[in-house]
């Protein structure tokens, strides 16, 4: 796999997929080996916006790897605040690292700022854009628990502003999977997905309840649906209140089902179903560091290449 | 409308570019995706919803002293996809081309997603690919299907 840049999870291909989760499994299964793989590797860190956990996710990873971060640190701190353009600071920091990680409140900021620079970029999530890294993580959570082939998925909550479905979608379109789109009617995928969808020939399927399908999904996702959206509190606790699941709910579900989330959760997953053998966001949480160990190491390649 | 006829109509400017067969009420948005304003003085004629033998009615533009590039005729598709472009010289047409949609079109469209990277001020300009029935931002990805002209970049 070469690329220059990471800016969407449509750029990869399904063997570049299973290449980077293949090698995530490497690294799981022996982490001294790749110890001082980027050893003198300098990754520049540009987070607009907090995320303090992709950041230290990130962090993390180059660590273990043997090389180390440059931080922007918080924007209220930096030249952005004085009107600097996006594009003056990334072609100012890529002169400080070897490859710069990139998140922003903007859609379409990873791809312009990719245009600048001549180190690779790694988008870590441009406004309701993408967030590759996190369907990478994703995909290698569904992969461990539930397989990726002939795979039927429910992806449940807030469909529309959630960049993390947006990339999930299009990802496990290349592996064949079944889909089905469970949420309120004003949370539904935007249209550009559905596009997209179309495109690699799924059939998008629509459902306004989890209950009828429930017990055919073999990986039930499920995203916070957010108070913001919502212009009254009613209607909001009222619709929210039809997307959360508890241990109850899932006696309906199949007994290997695996119950995901990218976390933070508010509500919409019980604590009663952190206890099943369902529950598998906390793992997912954990596999974003080996994943973009993976990524990393990928991208940024050795002397050896 | 007879062929003599009509090439006498469009041929009355001396040289320059008469684009015909623009469908009714398009004639400004034409002239906009140009970035023709009349202000580098320019002799502009528009002819807005004239009987015409392919649609009920059809505008046209003449712009004289200009000749219209390739570049700009493609664009011109994304809002007169049946237009016909005809370049005079010394009254006489020379070139008939029609219009052919692009693979993309840069700094002509501004983007609606008041959350795109591009309405900042950032040293970009738009770009966007040209779909079957609708154009998207190459930076956010944003579809804009319906109105397009109310997305020109003046
Ligand atoms: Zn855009």
């Amino acid at each position: 796999m070469r690329h220059d840049h990471l800016i969407t999870s449509k750029q990869l291909s399904r063997a570049d997929i299973e290449s980077i989760l293949d090698r995530a499994s490497e690294i799981d299964d022996d982490p001294e080996a790749v110890a001082q793989r980027q050893a003198g590797t300098l990754l520049g860190l540009l987070f607009f916006e907090p995320s303090t956990r992709t950041k230290m996710s990130f962090e993390a990873a180059i660590k273990r790897l043997g090389g180390d971060v440059v931080d922007m640190g918080a924007v209220e701190s930096s030249s952005v605040t004085k009107g600097e353009s996006l594009a003056d600071t990334v072609r100012v920091i890529e002169g400080y690292a070897d490859a710069l990680v990139l998140r922003h409140p903007r859609e379409g900021a990873a791809a312009m700022a990719s245009e600048f620079v001549d180190v690779p970029l790694l988008n870590a999530g441009d406004g309701a854009g993408h967030h590759p890294t996190q369907t990478l993580l994703d995909l290698y959570t569904i992969r461990e628990n539930a397989g990726l082939d002939d795979l039927t998925i429910g992806i449940m909550g807030d469909l529309k502003y959630g960049r993390t479905v947006h990339s999930l979608a299009y990802a496990l379109t290349k592996f064949g999977a079944t889909q089905h789109f469970i949420s309120p009617e004003s949370l539904r995928l935007p249209r550009e997905v559905i596009y997209d969808l179309h495109l690699e020939g799924v059939t998008v399927k629509e459902h306004e309840s989890v209950d009828e399908i429930l017990p055919s999904l073999d990986v039930l996702y499920v995203t916070r649906i957010q108070r913001e959206r919502f212009p009254d509190e009613n209607e909001y606790a009222q619709i929210a209140g039809e997307y959360r699941i508890n241990a109850e709910i899932l006696e309906d579900a199949a007994d290997d089902l695996t119950v995901m989330h990218p976390l933070p959760r508010v509500d919409e997953i019980a604590a009663d179903v952190d206890d099943t053998d369902h529950a598998a966001y906390f793992e997912q949480a954990h596999n974003g560091v080996i994943v973009r160990m993976a990524l990393l190491d990928s991208f940024l390649g050795d002397d050896d290449d | 409308m007879t062929e003599t006829n009509h090439e006498l109509r469009v041929s009355k400017i001396r040289s320059g570019t008469v684009i015909d067969h623009v469908r009714g009420g398009q004639a400004l948005n034409v002239l906009a995706i140009l970035g023709i304003d009349g202000a580098d003085g320019e002799e502009v004629s528009v002819g807005m919803n004239v009987p015409s033998d392919r649609f009920a009615r059809k505008d046209i533009v003449k712009v004289e002293g200009r000749e219209l590039s390739q570049d700009e005729v493609d664009v011109l598709s994304l809002i007169a996809p049946d237009a016909t472009i005809n370049i005079v010289r010394d009254y006489e047409v020379v070139e008939k081309h029609r219009v052919e949609r692009p693979d993309s079109v840069e700094g002509v469209l501004s983007c609606p997603n008041a959350n795109c990277i591009t309405t900042g001020s950032e040293p970009v300009v738009s770009r966007f690919t040209v779909l079957e029935d609708a154009v998207r931002c190459a930076y956010c990805e944003t579809i804009v299907r319906d109105d397009i002209a109310a997305h020109i970049d003046t």
